[in-house]
């Protein structure tokens, strides 16, 4: 029995220079560097893969940069491992050495071959079937056989790739959020006949690195793609079904605004899709319908991808355009698809939209506000017992969105995706930053 | 005994605003001024007070670790850039850690006792704020003793020393009356700072400065013994002020009640070396102002106005008993009763001291100077307190209490 100490002594990440991937480097190189440190006896390798030779060097980059900052965030824990190198002697000399140290270990590469004596590999690649279905196949010839895979993906079954790929048993879905070396949630997928070894090194992984665990069942979109897909979906049509009346752009403002003020969220619907990507929305949901079957598409998104309106974020993480349009982060205009082109939210057209939309229920409580509040529970119960009795168009909406986002996590639990209805919200509260789980009764 | 040779005054003092956190003017993502800036903005604003700069005859300057925040050195030379007048005179940069602007006077005073000078413009700068407090903590530890310490200090090198004092300080009066005497002189400092438009803390609007100062110290992220509250603050600023024999200072056009004589000195260093004899007691700070008390011919009774060196809230009540404000192990409970508060019998650190103005270390000594020169001469402005005797006194410490200058001044 090989145990995950002598596992993190060779570890590879595939998709590496990627959003998902750099930050799980970032995690696994700062662990590296101070399991080095304390065990002079091994030596630990971190391979990192991607076929992006320019996004590897950012990579490297990056975490020289982070791993400096841990440095100086961690001083105290650095002194005390340095005690006894008396050429160490200031915070600045120990500083750079752990910089040194983090660096040390990081191999990259082009090629799959680099993981040839992983014994842990994970994966973060693009969300595209043929590619993690072509990665594994030759990672299953490539490493070693007692190698384990944690795949990132966000929808496709596990169990249809470790089969297909002859790695069953030896997978597991170790679903980090963005950014992982921040975002405390980690969804752990544990598909069928999963090596109980596996399944609990796994979770032994998570504790090592400060991650709140959710577990998920192996059913395509798991927890959190699970609800997002279907809330995103929900509200796409509300928006054509509202669009009709009021017009498109309009629609698109409404839903936004009643997703985010009224549901106090942190962002609405059409901002948090282009956050993610609407390519990487599209790519989602068609995994999850091939895989459901249950009407999962929607021809607006497909017409947005054609028209090349994408969103998603710049290599510096800027916001890209996409349903809506960002100065410095925040929305300014909305695409119109008749007018291929973005049409400003001026101050006239707010005001005419919130008027339509009726008063907020209390428009002193925002995701911001209640966020540091104390009293937050309260207070949102209240709010929405106020909310329910509103006869306006804003509350009306806001009540079926909400309705929607409950129902999607009940089903969740209906389905087994989640054991739960604590773990959906657990994965909303933590992963998508809302104030309160949909599973509530907030309305009742 | 020692005694001055002849009368030596202080005249024209001036300093800049404390920059760094709690002022709005700071952005650590901005570009900041250097060390140029703040040597002319506080040097002019002491020139703009006499009719004649070219009276000066020579300038000294103190300054801690330019040389590691700034890469800069040769400081005596950089300060002729406050009036072509310096220009071809003598000019020197002193260093003895956070006394090096109490050691800028000191050296000042010498030269006109000496008869080589008349006026000398005596300045302190520091700019610190060049790097993050976790290297700011490798420059500052300096003051101590490099080979035989800093291995084995704290990440926070000092805040690690004085969290040490402050522990054993703890343990001899009470660790609850401890604590509570550190929040009250957190709140003191504050309130004066409010008072004065250039300190650090001035904006500061908390409702209970006291029950954030209780706040429990933090072992793991910070000191066993020391919270934030009770640290001063990284700084940058400049400071000025002029030393003049009578003589002096009549050539500069000014009037008596524009100066205040120096009436005692007391400057001693002790082994950086050697750890502290007692925790608890800042034993050079207290040899240094028996000297300088001793040389005015003044007791404790007869000062009207304090300016200490609280680099922590626990220095500044150690030195209430160092300087014989309160016996022994009684400093808390002077603090508590309001002894050193602005309308107390001393008032302590009237424009906020080190932890409500702030401390760009190389610039406070001359800073508490022109303090006590302001309060004295009636020039405190919003900050001014009723002086009710005629003498002050400051005291400027480097390092764990090993330079010291204390000065008696008397209006
Ligand atoms: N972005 C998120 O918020 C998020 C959250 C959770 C899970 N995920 C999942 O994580 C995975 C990665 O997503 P991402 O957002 O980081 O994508 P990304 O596009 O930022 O990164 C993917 C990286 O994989 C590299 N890559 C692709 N094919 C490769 C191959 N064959 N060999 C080597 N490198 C290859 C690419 O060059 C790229 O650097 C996906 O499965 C995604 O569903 C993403």
């Amino acid at each position: 029995m090989i145990n995950l100490d002598t596992r993190m002594q060779n570890v590879a990440i595939v998709g590496a220079a990627g959003k998902m991937g750099s930050g799980i480097a970032l995690l696994m190189a700062l662990e590296m560097a101070y399991r080095a440190l304390e065990d002079r006896e091994h030596t630990y390798v971190l391979n990192l893969i991607d076929m992006n030779d320019t996004a590897l060097q950012g990579l490297l980059r990056y975490v020289r940069d982070q791993a400096q900052k841990d440095g100086e965030k961690q001083m105290n824990r650095l002194r005390a491992l340095y005690k006894d190198r008396a050429d160490l002697v200031e915070n600045a000399d120990m500083i750079q050495e752990f910089v040194a140290e983090v660096m040390l270990h990081l191999r990259t590469g082009k090629t799959l071959t680099l993981a040839k004596d992983a014994l842990l590999v994970f994966e973060a690649a693009f969300e595209k079937e043929e590619i993690k279905f072509q990665i594994y196949n030759e990672l299953a010839v490539v490493c070693p056989q007692a190698a384990w895979f944690l795949t990132n993906t966000s929808s496709i079954p596990l169990h249809v790739l470790a089969d297909t790929c002859g790695i069953k048993g030896r997978m597991i879905g170790f679903h980090f959020y963005n950014p992982p070396a921040v975002q405390k949630l980690l969804e752990v997928i544990t598909p069928e006949g999963c090596d109980p070894a596996l399944v609990e090194s796994a979770y032994e992984l998570a504790k090592v690195l400060r991650k709140k665990t959710v577990p998920a069942n192996d059913i395509a979109g798991f927890i959190g793609n699970g609800h997002f897909m279907r809330d995103g979906l929900h509200c796409i049509r509300d928006m054509e079904h509202l669009a009709e009346d009021y017009g498109f752009v309009q629609a698109v403002y409404m839903v936004e605004k009643v997703s985010r003020d009224y549901l106090l969220r942190p962002m609405g619907i059409f901002q948090l899709i282009d956050y993610v990507g609407i390519d990487v929305f599209q790519l989602i949901l068609r995994v999850m319908d091939k895989y459901l079957k249950e009407g999962l598409h929607s021809d607006l998104v497909d017409n947005f991808i054609e028209m090349g309106v994408k969103g998603g974020q710049t290599s510096s993480g800027g916001q890209k355009d996409g349903f809506l349009k960002y100065e410095k982060g925040k929305p300014v205009a909305i695409f119109d698809p008749a007018k291929r082109d973005y049409v400003p939210m001026d101050e006239a057209f707010v005001k005419d939209m919130d008027s339509r939309l009726g008063a907020h229920p209390d428009p002193s409580l925002t995701w911001k506000s209640l966020s540091r509040d104390p009293e937050k529970e309260a207070r949102m119960r209240a709010y929405f017992q106020t909310l329910k009795t509103m006869d306006t168009l804003g509350a009306g909406m806001a009540r079926n969105h909400f309705e929607a986002s409950r129902d999607a996590a009940l089903d969740l639990v209906k389905q087994g995706v989640a054991a739960r209805a604590q773990d959906v919200n657990d994965v909303l509260t933590l992963g998508f930053f809302h104030l309160y789980g949909p599973i509530n009764d907030f309305l009742d | 005994m020692k005694r001055m040779s002849k009368p030596v005054y202080l005249a024209a003092g001036a300093y800049t605003l404390s920059l760094g956190t709690g002022r709005p003017e700071f952005n650590p993502k901005k570009p900041r001024p250097g060390l140029d800036h703040y040597i002319k903005e506080a040097g002019r604003a002491s020139l703009a007070q006499v009719s004649d700069p070219a009276a000066v005859d020579e300038g000294v300057i103190g300054n801690f670790m330019a040389a590691r925040f700034n890469h800069q050195g040769h400081l005596g030379s950089l300060m002729t850039i406050v009036h072509p007048a310096l220009e071809y005179k003598p000019a020197l940069r002193v260093e003895g850690a956070c006394a090096s602007g109490g050691l800028a006077l000191a050296s000042a005073i010498k030269s006109v006792l000496s008869g080589l000078a008349d006026v000398v413009l005596v300045m302190g700068v520091e700019v610190q704020n060049t790097v993050k407090a976790i290297y700011c903590a490798d420059f500052l530890a300096g003051a101590g003793w490099y080979d035989g310490e800093r291995k084995d200090g704290h990440t926070y090198f000092f805040p690690g020393k004085f969290s040490d004092r402050a522990g054993a300080y703890a343990a001899k009066v009470g660790p609850a009356k401890a604590r509570e005497a550190f929040a009250h002189w957190y709140r003191n400092a504050v309130e004066s700072a409010r008072l004065n438009p250039d300190a650090q803390e001035h904006f500061n609007t908390v409702k209970d400065l006291v029950a954030q100062g209780m706040t429990p110290p933090n072992g793991k992220s910070f000191t066993d013994h020391l919270n934030l509250y009770d640290c001063s603050k990284v700084s940058d600023g400049a400071a000025s002020i002029i030393v003049a024999s009578e003589e002096g200072w009549r050539r500069l056009g000014l009037n008596r009640q524009d100066v205040v004589e120096i009436a005692g000195m007391g400057q001693m260093a002790a082994d950086l070396t050697a750890p502290p004899p007692d925790l608890t007691e800042m034993t050079t700070c207290r040899k240094a102002a028996e000297e300088a008390r001793a040389m005015a011919g003044v007791g404790v009774q007869d000062l009207g106005v304090c300016e200490f060196h609280d680099c922590f809230t626990v220095s500044g009540v150690l030195l209430t008993e160092a300087l014989g404000i309160a016996a022994p192990g009684e400093g808390a409970d002077a603090v508590l009763a309001g002894v050193t508060r602005r309308d107390g019998a001393f008032p302590t650190n009237t424009g906020g001291g080190l932890v409500g103005y702030g401390h760009p270390t190389g610039a406070t000594g001359v800073r508490m100077a022109v303090d006590l020169w302001r309060q004295l001469t009636g020039k405190a402005g919003g900050y001014q307190v009723d002086v009710k005797k005629d003498h002050g006194i400051m005291v400027s410490m480097g390092g764990n209490d090993k330079t010291v200058v204390s000065l008696v001044l008397k209006r």
